[in-house]
């Protein structure tokens, strides 16, 4: 099998991890329309509970992964109650500089309790090596993740489209006050979609650790990559999320395959084209 | 009604006639820039720095508080004009004031070409447009080490004294009168355009983006020509960068130094003019007290900050100062 | 025979299944006062946004005084003498009254993107503008920010805006919405006050100002045109009093 397919493998890998950190903010941002550049705080806060129960408790690392989903929801719904739910009818800049905010107190206090190292992460022998198929090898550990975000996918999708719950967030969506016009709490929609989200992203910052690092900075590091997603993607959707994030896990990856020197160059001028041809983004509206 | 009489005899003319007029605030602001000279001759350095960043910060006020487009990426044009005026020195031609208008024409044009683009879009997609522009520029400027250094910066920027006579001391005088100058120059540029009927285009714009076209506006064409005269003023800051430090990195069109201006511009207050310097002149003089401090603490305190801003103080230090005068000087009476 | 003002033929736009306008063919006469009746959805200031390019038609064409302005973009139009206000007023909070149509004058006298000559210059446009909010009864509060001013004199100031532009034809989207009776006065006066060289569409519930300034009137029901009448024809028409006369809730059929 050429190497291409080796490189797109750990594209499609790159790019689930950034479905499951992006995937919340869509969805927020498309119902509420409240730019929360604090989204991958709760990504880092679930890498470091993993961390903290795998090191200090001896915890094994598949069970802290439910752990970090809840630790990451919880923080969101306190955060939410106490500062987000006073602007979601402020301007764009006052929510971007109040999440901006919250964004620099995490780095602070991250680096404060856990310093500024990289974590160190013990996946379990099984999770380990790779296997190796038609002459390439493949990471089991990305496997594992292609696996889980597969999953949590189509579990997404399903309760998107097949549920009532699912057709409330898509009602609330689309248009937020027809949505209050025919009965649904949109507030207690948002609340409980928020928690889920974040919570994703606190699986997907646990999940990151052991192929992208965990370090304070991780914060604002993948923001960028995430605004992408969600930009390009279109808000307010998941398959846009999960196309998006697949586009630019991918390009990503051939980027630094075929043009090193240029490095991430790639992902940006990918995101500058979708953005000029269709400004909403691909699955986005208006 | 008395305020009916007040506004009759006041007529429309003489009301903006008063708007346009320094207040004795203003000069006492200019007045107070003289006074490091005085007071402070040890922080002159520290002085010429912040009336750079001041002078960024002004431009990012025209297009941010004045015109509501929200920029992660401003950095890119005050980086181009660094870059600019320490390559021309770099290749032999160190005279400081054509390497100014070198720095601002080719900021300027920059900030045209991309205008073109900004122009088009509104809400998310023009921020992360903005934030696309800056990140693909830093990309471009680190791949393209060999002529801008790379991750060492420039070497070898030497500054030739302004107008044959004025050299660069190490005390910083020479730097801190070029900076001050410079940014008082550009000052009057803005605040021309802020009192101009392009000041109050775009004041619409911001105000009610969508209202303008239905009055016949071209508001494309108005945004447009505000982006590209501020991104030829944060060139300008960007050379004075280069020229008075002697040094370029690749920091200097950055996605810290864009964010870090937008904050200092928040803090002062956006839409006023002064807000930029001032909360330039807050930021910085901060961050030199506690220089010591380990920079994870300093964002911490950052952070806090912007969020006590945002909750408490949304139009910043100068909004702050104002609400506070007109609560203690109840002039006018209520309708 | 004298060209009409502005005129729709066969304009056409849905969004999916749901047509917003079907087949609409309007002539408005120069100088004429015409009013646009209908129920809530049926297609009224989507044909206005249609009218004045917020909107792109998928078929169909606008004509203006002669001139085909399908294809020009809604400043464009304006220029040319097009203008509406909205029925939900969009005005610039933070601007006073009289900075927001000197704003519209400037832009019309072609000068808003002046920036090297302060705003003082401009004294005939300052003046201009502050005739026009005299006109209108607003020169008192002229120096007041737009959101200190009440709700009706909110709306004058809407007029005040298309009229600075010096409009050929203008479309006025519910002019007397959501304003209580004790403020109405000023806005009916504005209205009568108007020009007879502004052709005048408007359209409106209030059935007091349809009779009272409207010599004919169009009733649009789920996208199409109705009939066209004069007011007295349109309030003894039954189909009319089915659809919508019935839910007037102010002013009846004399």
């Amino acid at each position: 099998m050429p190497p291409v397919f080796g490189m797109l493998f750990d594209g499609i890998a790159y790019g689930m991890l950034l479905f499951l950190m992006s995937v919340g903010l869509s969805v927020t941002l498309g119902m509420m329309n409240f730019v929360n550049l604090a989204h991958c705080s709760f990504a880092m806060l679930g890498g470091y509970v993993a961390v903290t129960l795998m090191n200090a408790f001896g915890w094994p690392f598949l069970l802290t992964l439910p752990i970090a989903f809840l630790a990451a929801a919880a923080a969101s719904v306190v955060l939410e109650r106490v500062f987000f739910r006073r602007f979601y009818n402020a301007g764009e800049l006052e929510q971007c500089l109040l999440t901006i905010g919250i964004v620099f107190v995490s780095i602070a206090g991250a680096a404060y309790i856990y310093g500024t190292d990289q974590q160190p992460v013990h996946l379990p022998p099984y999770l380990q090596g790779s296997i190796v198929f038609a002459g390439l090898d493949f990471a089991i550990y990305r496997l594992f993740l292609i696996g889980i975000a597969l999953v949590i996918t189509v579990v997404l999708i399903a309760t998107v489209e097949a549920t009532r719950f699912g057709a409330q967030v898509r009602a609330a969506v689309n248009n937020q006050r027809m949505a209050r016009g025919l009965g649904i709490d949109v507030d207690r929609l948002f609340a409980i979609t928020f928690a889920l989200g974040s919570g994703l992203a606190g699986l997907g910052g646990a999940l990151a650790i052991a192929m992208l690092g965990l370090d304070p900075s991780f914060a604002l590091t993948y923001l960028i990559y995430v605004l992408i997603v969600v930009s390009v993607g279109g808000l307010g959707s998941v398959a846009g999320s999960f196309v998006a994030a697949m586009l630019l896990g991918v390009s990503d990856e051939a980027g630094k395959y075929y043009i090193p020197a240029f490095g991430s160059v790639l992902i940006y001028l990918v995101m500058m084209v979708v953005i000029m041809w269709r400004p909403a983004g691909l699955f986005g509206r208006r | 009604m008395s305020s009916a009489t007040i506004d009759a005899a006041f007529g429309p003319r003489q009301f903006l006639r008063a708007q346009n007029r320094w207040r004795w605030t203003e000069i006492a602001f200019w007045l107070a820039t003289l006074l490091p000279f005085v007071l402070t001759p040890d922080y002159l350095v520290l002085a010429s720095q912040i009336a750079i960043t001041g002078l960024f910060a002004l431009s990012l006020d025209l297009i941010l508080g004045f015109s509501g487009i929200i920029s992660l990426g401003h950095a890119a044009y005050f980086g181009m004009g660094a870059y600019t005026a320490g390559l021309l020195s770099v290749w032999g031609w160190g005279e400081p004031l054509t390497g100014l208008l070198a720095a601002g024409v080719t900021a300027g044009l920059f900030g045209y070409l991309t205008s073109f683009i900004i122009a088009r879009f509104r809400h998310l997609a023009l921020i992360m447009i903005t934030l696309g522009i800056g990140l693909l520029l830093q990309e471009a400027a680190n791949s393209a080490s060999f002529i801008t250094g790379g991750f060492d910066g420039l070497q070898g920027i030497h500054t030739w004294p302004i107008l044959n006579r004025f050299d660069f001391d190490l005390y910083g005088r020479t730097a801190y009168s070029y900076a001050l100058v410079v940014l008082f120059l550009t000052f009057l540029v803005a605040r021309r355009i802020i009192h101009s009927p392009f000041g109050l285009s775009l004041r619409g714009i911001r105000e009610n983006g969508q209202r303008m076209p239905a009055i016949g506006a071209a508001t494309r064409a108005h945004i447009r020509t505000i982006y590209t005269i501020a991104a030829v003023m944060a060139g300008i800051a960007g050379a004075l960068l280069a020229q008075t430090t002697e040094t370029v990195s690749l920091e200097t069109l950055g996605f810290q130094r864009s964010a870090d201006v937008l904050v200092m511009l928040i803090l002062g207050g956006t839409g006023r003019l002064y807000g930029g310097p001032i909360g330039a002149i807050v930021y910085m003089v901060a961050r030199d007290q506690f220089s010591g401090l380990n920079p994870q603490y300093w964002y911490f305190w950052i952070g806090l900050l912007l969020i006590a801003v945002v909750m408490f103080m949304p139009d910043g230090i100068l909004g702050g100062l104002a609400l506070a005068l007109r609560r203690l000087t109840p002039r006018r009476a209520k309708d | 025979m004298s060209e009409s003002a502005l005129s729709a033929r066969g304009i056409n736009k849905s969004f999916g299944s749901l047509i917003v306008a079907s087949d609409i063919e309007i002539d408005l006469p120069a100088g004429v006062r015409y009013a646009l009746i209908g129920p809530n959805g049926a297609g009224k200031t989507t044909l206005i946004n249609l009218m004045t390019g917020m909107l792109r038609p998928d078929a169909g064409r606008i004509v203006l005084g002669g001139d085909d302005i399908t294809a020009l973009p809604p400043d464009e139009r304006v220029r040319r003498g097009l203008v509406r206000t909205f029925q939900i007023n969009s005005l610039f909070p933070h601007l006073t009254a009289l900075e927001s149509v000197t704003l519209a004058v400037c832009e019309r006298r072609r000068v808003a993107s002046t920036w090297w000559r302060p705003l003082t210059a401009y004294g005939e446009e300052v003046d201009e503008a502050h005739a026009i909010l005299s006109r209108l009864a607003l020169a008192a509060v002229c120096h007041r920010r737009t959101r200190e001013l009440a709700y009706g004199q909110q709306r004058l100031l809407e007029i005040a805006l298309a009229l600075a532009a010096k409009p050929k034809v203008l479309l006025l989207d519910e002019p007397a919405a959501g304003v209580p009776r004790e403020e109405s006065q000023d806005l009916f006066a504005a209205i009568a006050g108007l020009s007879r060289d502004i052709t005048v569409l408007f359209i409106e519930h209030d059935m007091d100002l349809v009779f009272r300034f409207a010599s004919r009137v169009i009733v649009m029901v789920g996208g199409r045109v109705l009939l066209e009448g004069t007011p007295a024809e349109i309030a003894a028409d039954s189909r009319v009093r089915a659809v919508y006369l019935g839910k007037a809730h102010r002013g009846t059929a004399p």
